[in-house]
């Protein structure tokens, strides 16, 4: 909300520089977000860079008055002006303003003096400029009538700006028109705030000052129901706890004064009319919306009787044309003025056109209501007519508030539009504002503040926004706010309005002694964190991505539009998002590898390798009866969030260097052995890996992760088809994507080690032919489970196809370390155990031991 | 013959001198003291002398044989010594070449600065309490104190979950962990910290995000105060960023009251106003804070007048932003590999 600070000067004395007062409003949770200099420096303390704006100058731009205006001897569409400005000789110069005419005298006008620093009316934007003396077509001028643009005030450079009849002449125009306007950010709990006589009251309580109110401000004020104008029923009073009108007869409708416009458009509103001008003036200045109907019209709409105004719930499928020209229809929350012919306006929102105030409008019945925040906030939303006035009701505007607005309005009808007020209210309120009485004790305040305060501190701070106090007892304050605050509640409101006042700077900062919870860490969390730090160790770079997805777009994992549904691909309902903010933002993601195949697409743009990770949720429609860790009763119908872990290398495993680097693309294996490295980092005993083909992935190339016989992912080279469909370079694209949460069930945080023999060990290589059917995890385990305690490792080295092998077989080649724990093993207990593992394998498999020697 | 000797030693010593590689010094030892050299034939001319002389003249063998032997030894040490400097100043290597780079990866920064966050508030006795993402209107919204259509509201513009009975939607804030922890840990006292993604709909910007991630704080207790909320929090302010002032000012969240933002002096113009970062203000907003409301502590199920405590929340990408000069908040989704490199 935009404050200048010319109107709070209305209502209150400023005691303090502007930067001090902001900050002090800041502080008191009303946060000042910009203050802008509009002709006035800025205070000297603070930064330039906070200085945006024109400084008019008080020795050289003036409010001046038109002597004369002459003809231009050179040329038709100039003029030279004289004007005076309280020096002893009247200004000269020429000027093309369109709206200053030969022979004008008399019009109130801005003089800049040569060497006034403006801005440039004739450029784009804000440029700034310096006035220089100078011969426009021949003759002599070191002065400027100014328009709008030229000062800063908006980007109007049409024509000179023509001031009101009564500026006065020869007074710097900093001093005349100058003003800062203070934005102010509004706070829900600060509805009572969203005016400027709301911020005057705030200023006046951090500064110890009063407020200054209209004379006739009276919050007691209360009429009748039934007048000789107008009749008001109102259907419910929870929609409506109040609606009262008054009548202002014989206006005429002009444009408002200069300085009602000025306010208006400092505070970011636009001048329409007078009686449109005022209703808003004094939403801005008072906080309470008013609407104007044109009377006449709503005295023909009863027929020539008295106007019978009904406030009451719209009818299913009611419409009225509402004054912006659209024909809208409403529902059984939205609240209605109607009359005897139907709706003339939506409370507090909007007016009918068929009433609303025209040039022709002579007689006004001038509306002020309160409606229901709620009702008037769905409304709001549902017709999508966000205004000033619909903000202000949507938070709330105390009943007793309702009259006195609407009196100030009407007291300036009369003088800015030359109306007659009709003394009588009329006025339904049939739901009277309570206001509460709320305890409040020194134990409270030490209890939640941590600070010891007296009651007569208490009583100080409390006061000094209005509050009533009594004190019953000896250490309780009763208090009463005031009847335009409607959000003090309860003691935490009492107790936050005292530590504003108080300042929470002076709150001693004190660390915790009260009693620790039971600590029992996250494990879950924890055994994650580990699992990150493996595979960051590994090279792999982690990613966090949207949540949000498309379900097409985690279709095109598998190429095959048939093809089975199975982990990871989407199995389950999506979890879709009533107002996407996109198409492609639409659903929550049941997987996490199109976001990174995303990624790897967007990153291959700029280099050729990507190892990525990502630890993330993902979203599963809930079937009956499933749970999950952290569930409510309550949570039994919402989506259940597993945490996953998906993988993606492509490109070199290393981008070349100047040195010999293994530059090879990345293989399965590379993926594998990633795999395998966190399984021992994670000490994940029962790992274990099998063929397992899968539609996103290369048929020869996709595997199963397990855990036993669990199986917690797949992985493998990406489908070429799917890999098409990323628009990813033609070269091994390797995925997985796991359970982690299966995973991470398996670690064990007191993993049992080997023990380290102090004995020799003997080191044997074999090279066995087995047929191409047998799967190298097989051989080795027959090998492990052979070699029992005494085969200490066996490490495959060599795997060979091709000559001298016939067709269908292949050569593994193994280093074998035999080892014992109580003695030195001697070569031939070794090479025992070693035929021992060779004949198991010739028998089991039917492997051929080719060759075999010292390691 | 003992003249014999002394011409031997003079000719060995001095050929020796003349000698600075090991192939010819493999050549004098065998010319001179090896088996078949010119010391030993000294020693078999010793049978052929008479018994008188043979003493004197072994005597004088034999110390040729250790005289010759010294130098031998000492002229391989003064080889050796050669070649070292030789090795040592040949092809050098030009240190400023780039070394062979093990590839690293980054953890991702939003997740690095959630863990400086857990381990801070970790050794202040906060356990890290993770909790669910969607989540239902009334956990969002209505037990904080925020019933359907409150101008509260506004603050949080929220994506709803499609099709559901009861009002289902994003998490727009972590402050429903308030509740489930509360829910979580009665009738103990509480201290957790509750990270994780957020959702809000809004204009994607350089500043907004449809999905960030928050850390919300919150401590149940018997005696807890705002004075322990100020020292809670400056004390994470000052492990985050440093010996630096904080300030705290008036806030408003409908779940907590009184409620204070709590602000940092300015980490690049140190209170002078005249950077960006700070808007020009010298501080910088770092989080928002409040004691829990009493209404929402009866709904974790605590007794307001029995129990207080203060709850804070705070964007760790923020933190990023301001720890790091990240001035677009995009970076964190885009994942771009040259911004998350330097991490």
């Amino acid at each position: 909300m935009k404050v200048p600070v010319s109107w709070l000067q209305d209502f209150v004395d400023l005691t303090l520089p502007i930067p001090e007062l902001a900050e002090k409003l800041t502080f008191a949770g009303l946060e000042v977000e910009d203050i802008e200099y509009i002709g006035v420096p800025p205070a000297s303390n603070e930064q330039d860079a906070n200085a945006k704006g024109l400084v008019w100058a008080r020795d050289k731009i003036f409010v001046a008055q038109l002597i004369e205006a002459l003809p231009h001897p050179n040329a038709d569409r100039l003029k030279i002006v004289r004007v005076a400005y309280g020096a002893s000789a009247p200004a000269e110069m020429v000027t093309g303003a369109p709206n200053i005419n030969v022979g004008d005298s008399g019009q109130k006008v801005v003089l800049a003096l040569e060497g006034s620093r403006l801005y440039d009316g004739h450029k784009e934007g804000r440029v700034f400029m310096t006035l220089k003396k100078s011969k426009i077509r021949g003759v002599e001028s070191a002065a400027m009538v100014c328009s709008e643009k030229e000062l800063g005030l908006s980007e109007e450079h049409e024509g000179i700006i023509i001031l009101p009849d009564d500026a006065p002449v020869g007074t710097p125009l900093a001093d005349y028109w100058g003003d800062v306007v203070l934005t102010v950010k509004i706070n829900p709990n600060f509805a009572r705030a969203q005016s400027v006589l709301g911020v005057a009251r705030e200023v006046a309580a951090l500064t110890g000052q009063r407020v200054r109110l209209p004379q006739t401000w009276d919050t007691q004020e209360r009429g009748a129901p039934e007048t000789a104008f107008v009749n008001i029923e109102i259907a419910d009073a929870r929609l409506c706890p109040r609606f009262a009108a008054l009548l202002i007869r014989g206006v005429k409708i002009k444009p408002s004064p200069q300085w009602l416009q000025q306010r208006l458009l400092r505070a970011g509103m636009r001048p329409i009319n007078n009686v449109v001008d005022i209703t808003n003036y004094v939403m801005l200045g008072y906080g309470k919306p008013l609407h104007a109907f044109d009377y006449d019209a709503l005295i023909a709409r009863a027929n020539g009787g008295v106007p019978k105004i009904l406030v009451r719930p719209a009818r299913a499928g009611e419409q009225m044309q509402t004054l912006d020209g659209q024909l809208r229809s409403f529902h059984a929350h939205d609240i209605l003025v109607t009359d005897a012919r139907g709706p003339v306006g939506i409370g507090g929102i909007m007016g009918g056109s068929e009433t609303e105030v025209s040039d022709a409008t002579q007689n006004v019945l001038l509306e002020s209501a309160i409606f229901d925040f709620i009702s008037i906030r769905r409304t709001t939303a549902e017709q999508k007519l966000p205004s000033e006035a619909a903000t202000r009701f949507g938070r709330g505007i105390p009943a007793s508030q309702n009259i006195a607005p609407a009196r100030v309005a009407a007291a300036l009808m009369r003088d800015l539009a030359d109306g007659t007020i009709e003394p009588t209210l009329a006025d339904n309120y049939p739901l009277p504002q309570t206001t509460p009485t709320i305890d409040v004790t020194r134990r409270d305040v030490k209890r939640i503040l941590g600070i010891e305060l007296t009651l007569a501190e208490m009583e100080q701070l409390l006061r000094a926004l209005d509050f009533a106090v009594t004190a019953p007892h000896a250490d309780t304050l009763r208090v009463t706010p005031p009847d335009y605050r409607a959000d003090v509640e309860g003691t935490a409101d009492v107790l936050e309005e005292l530590v504003r006042l108080y300042g929470f700077e002076k709150i001693p900062s004190v660390l915790m002694a009260d009693a620790l919870p039971p600590l029992e860490g996250n494990a879950a969390l924890e055994q994650e964190q580990t699992a990150r730090a493996i595979l960051i160790e590994m090279g792999l770079q982690e990613i966090v991505t949207y949540a949000f997805t498309q379900p097409a777009h985690e279709a095109r994992l598998a190429p095959n539009e048939r093809a089975e549904k199975i982990f990871p691909l989407p199995q389950r309902a999506y979890v879709s998002i009533e107002n996407p903010i996109s198409a492609e933002r639409s659903a929550l993601r049941q997987t996490l590898l199109p976001n990174l195949l995303d990624i790897a697409a967007s990153n291959l743009r700029h280099t050729k390798r990507v190892a990525l990770f990502e630890i993330g949720s993902v979203f599963l429609t809930r079937h009956a009866g499933e749970t999950q860790v952290g569930d409510l009763p309550e949570d039994a119908s919402l989506p259940l969030e597993p945490r996953r872990l998906a993988l993606l290398l492509t490109g070199p495993r290393a981008l070349p260097t100047w040195q010999t680097t293994d530059v090879a693309p990345f293989d399965f294996y590379d993926l594998k052995g990633i795999l395998e490295e966190l399984g021992a980092g994670l000490h994940l005993d029962e790992l274990n890996f099998a063929a397992r083909a899968h539609p996103m992935l290369h048929p020869g190339r996709a595997a199963e992760m397990r855990i036993g016989a669990e199986s917690v992912g797949v992985f493998g080279e990406l489908h070429p088809l799917t890999r098409e469909k990323w628009a990813l370079p033609a070269q091994a694209v390797l995925v997985g994507e796991f359970d982690l949460e299966k995973i991470l069930a398996h670690t064990d945080a007191r993993f049992i080690i080997q023990p380290i023999s102090r004995y020799p060990a003997v080191v044997q290589d074999i090279a066995l032919w087995v047929d191409e059917s047998i799967e190298g995890a097989r051989v080795e385990q027959l090998i492990r489970q052979t070699g029992g305690a005494l085969l200490r490792d066996a490490r495959l080295f060599d795997v060979y196809r091709g000559a001298p092998l016939p067709v269908g077989k292949k050569s593994l080649a193994y280093t074998l370390t035999f080892q014992a724990l109580d003695h030195v093993l001697s070569d031939a207990d070794a090479g025992k155990a070693r035929d021992k593992i060779v004949n198991r394998l010739t028998r089991e498999i039917g492997a051929e031991l080719r060759r075999s020697g010292a390691g | 013959m003992s003249e014999n000797a002394t011409a031997l030693q003079a000719r060995a010593l001095a050929r020796l001198e003349t000698i600075w590689d090991n192939e010819q010094l493999e050549a004098w030892r065998v010319e001179y003291i090896g088996r078949k050299g010119a010391v030993n034939a000294l020693f078999e001319q010793i049978s052929a002398l008479p018994h008188t002389e043979r003493g004197a003249f072994g005597k004088t063998a034999n110390e040729l044989k250790l005289a010759l032997e010294a130098a031998f030894n000492a002229k391989i040490g003064a080889i050796k010594q050669i070649e070292l400097s030789k090795a040592l100043e040949a092809e050098p290597l030009d240190v400023t070449l780039p070394g062979r780079r093990p590839s690293r990866g980054h953890i991702h920064p939003t997740i690095q600065t959630l863990q400086e966050i857990y381990k801070i508030f970790g050794e202040m006795g906060f356990q890290v309490y993770r909790t669910r993402q969607v989540e239902t209107d009334i956990m969002n919204f209505q037990l904080l104190n925020i019933p359907p259509f409150h101008p509260a509201r506004d603050n949080w513009s929220t994506f709803y979950v499609a099709g559901s009975d009861e009002k289902v939607l994003l998490r727009t804030h972590t402050s429903p962990g308030q509740i489930r922890a509360m829910r979580a840990a009665y009738p103990n006292p509480v201290r957790a910290i509750l990270p994780g993604l957020c959702y809000r709909y809004e204009q994607v910007s350089a500043r907004y995000e449809i999905q960030f991630n928050q850390v919300e704080g919150i401590v149940v207790g018997h005696n807890i105060t705002f004075g322990n909320l100020k020292g809670t929090l400056t004390e994470f302010a000052r492990r985050m960023f440093g010996e630096r002032p904080v300030r705290f000012y008036g806030d408003h969240f409908p779940f907590t009251e009184p409620s204070a933002q709590m602000d940092v002096r300015c980490i690049i113009c140190e209170g002078r106003g005249t950077d960006a970062l700070c808007k020009y203000t010298g501080w910088l907003e770092i989080l928002g804070s409040g004691m829990v409301h009493p209404q929402v502590l009866r709904n974790g199920g605590y007794d307001p007048n029995e129990w207080s405590g203060f709850a804070f929340g705070m964007g760790p990408e923020r933190i990023a932003m301001l720890k790091h000069g990240i001035t677009d908040i995009r970076n964190f989704w885009n994942n771009d590999l040259r911004f998350l490199e330097q991490f």
